[in-house]
């Protein structure tokens, strides 16, 4: 084990903003990722949905007609 | 039936099998199924790479606690050059066979790529200063990571500010493939020039200089950095898949399927 305590695994032996703000910014970004992707394909499939009931509708007035 | 002209012309039965996932419509599902094993395995391995780099691997003697960036650091320069190999590989089969999953791949790893390039960057500029006593000089390894970051980002604003799908994916693969070269010269920037950066610690010539349970939590973090890439990778090339072909039947029926229907699956 190389911390005797939770501030020294914090302080990280005096390099503690080094380390972890090279931690959290690579987190934040993962994390940022993730959210931007599942927006993406949400949108995605949202667009999908609307062109598919446009056509429907499209059709259906053709048909009436 | 059996001597029709078309017969002569069908693909044997190992061509069917190379180029069947080469479609959006029989590659989509396939990719849906790997996303789940992806996260799981890039999750397991970040906790164990994280336990490593934190509470096995000791502490530096010459650098005390500031080399544990390492484990974010060298992973994600890694993955910056190899997404950029495997964008590069994507656009010469693109041109090459025309096939437009193919395009699709390259555009769905570049994001991914230029996330990775920028935190080799950031997490690089974090190291330098405690160790060096500067957050960045133009020294060939720096400089040239930072050229493949540009390079990352011209592709995607090339690709962005062309409308036709076809053309951008033409223009993109020029970007891609001229760029390719930069990504040997990063690689070997510390042996051809005198950098400030150090060498490879690890290389695929001789035994590593680092301590055995350093090096372990440096590849656990790579290989969770490959899953995490592969499964982004995934979801955004579904996502393309969707946005690219929305007009053609494969999507139509999948959207059919229900308003929560096989889109997601």
């Amino acid at each position: 084990m190389n911390w005797e305590s939770a501030g020294q695994f914090w302080a990280m032996g005096g390099y503690g903003f080094f380390v972890w703000s090279s931690y959290a910014v690579t987190a934040v970004l993962v994390a940022a990722e993730l959210i931007a992707l599942s927006r993406r394909m949400r949108r995605a499939r949202a667009l999908a949905a609307r062109d598919l009931a446009l056509e429907r509708m499209d059709s259906g007035k053709r048909g009436r007609t | 039936m059996s001597d029709s002209p078309l017969s002569a012309a069908r693909v044997p039965t190992a061509g069917v099998s190379l180029f069947h996932y080469a479609s959006p419509q029989t590659f989509f599902p396939l990719a849906g199924k790997l996303l789940w094993p992806c996260w799981i395995a890039s999750l397991l391995l970040t906790v164990a790479g994280l336990y490593t780099a934190f509470f096995v691997a000791p502490t530096d003697a010459t650098q005390g606690d500031s080399y544990r960036i390492i484990f974010i650091h060298v992973p994600a320069a890694w993955m910056s050059m190899v997404i950029y190999m495997a964008m590069a590989f994507w656009c010469a089969v693109g041109l090459v066979f025309n096939t437009r999953l193919s395009f699709m791949m390259s555009s769905a790893l570049a994001p991914t790529g230029a996330l990775w390039a920028f935190i080799a960057l950031w997490t690089g500029a974090l190291w330098g200063k405690p160790t060096w006593g500067t957050y960045w000089v133009w020294d060939a390894r720096l400089t040239s990571e930072l050229i493949l970051f540009f390079l990352y980002c011209g592709y995607m604003a090339l690709q962005a500010a062309i409308d036709d799908p076809r053309r951008a994916d033409r223009a993109g693969a020029l970007i891609a493939i001229v760029g390719a070269i930069n990504v040997p010269i990063i690689y070997f920037s510390v042996k051809w020039w005198n950098t400030l950066h150090q060498g490879s610690s690890v290389s695929m010539t001789q035994s590593p200089t680092m301590a055995t349970t350093m090096l372990t939590g440096m590849l656990l973090m790579a290989l969770a950095a490959w899953a995490y890439t592969i499964g982004a990778a995934l979801v955004r090339v579904r996502a393309i898949m969707i946005e690219r072909e929305r007009h053609t039947d494969w999507v139509r029926q999948l959207s059919n399927a229900g308003s929560n229907g096989d889109l997601n699956a």
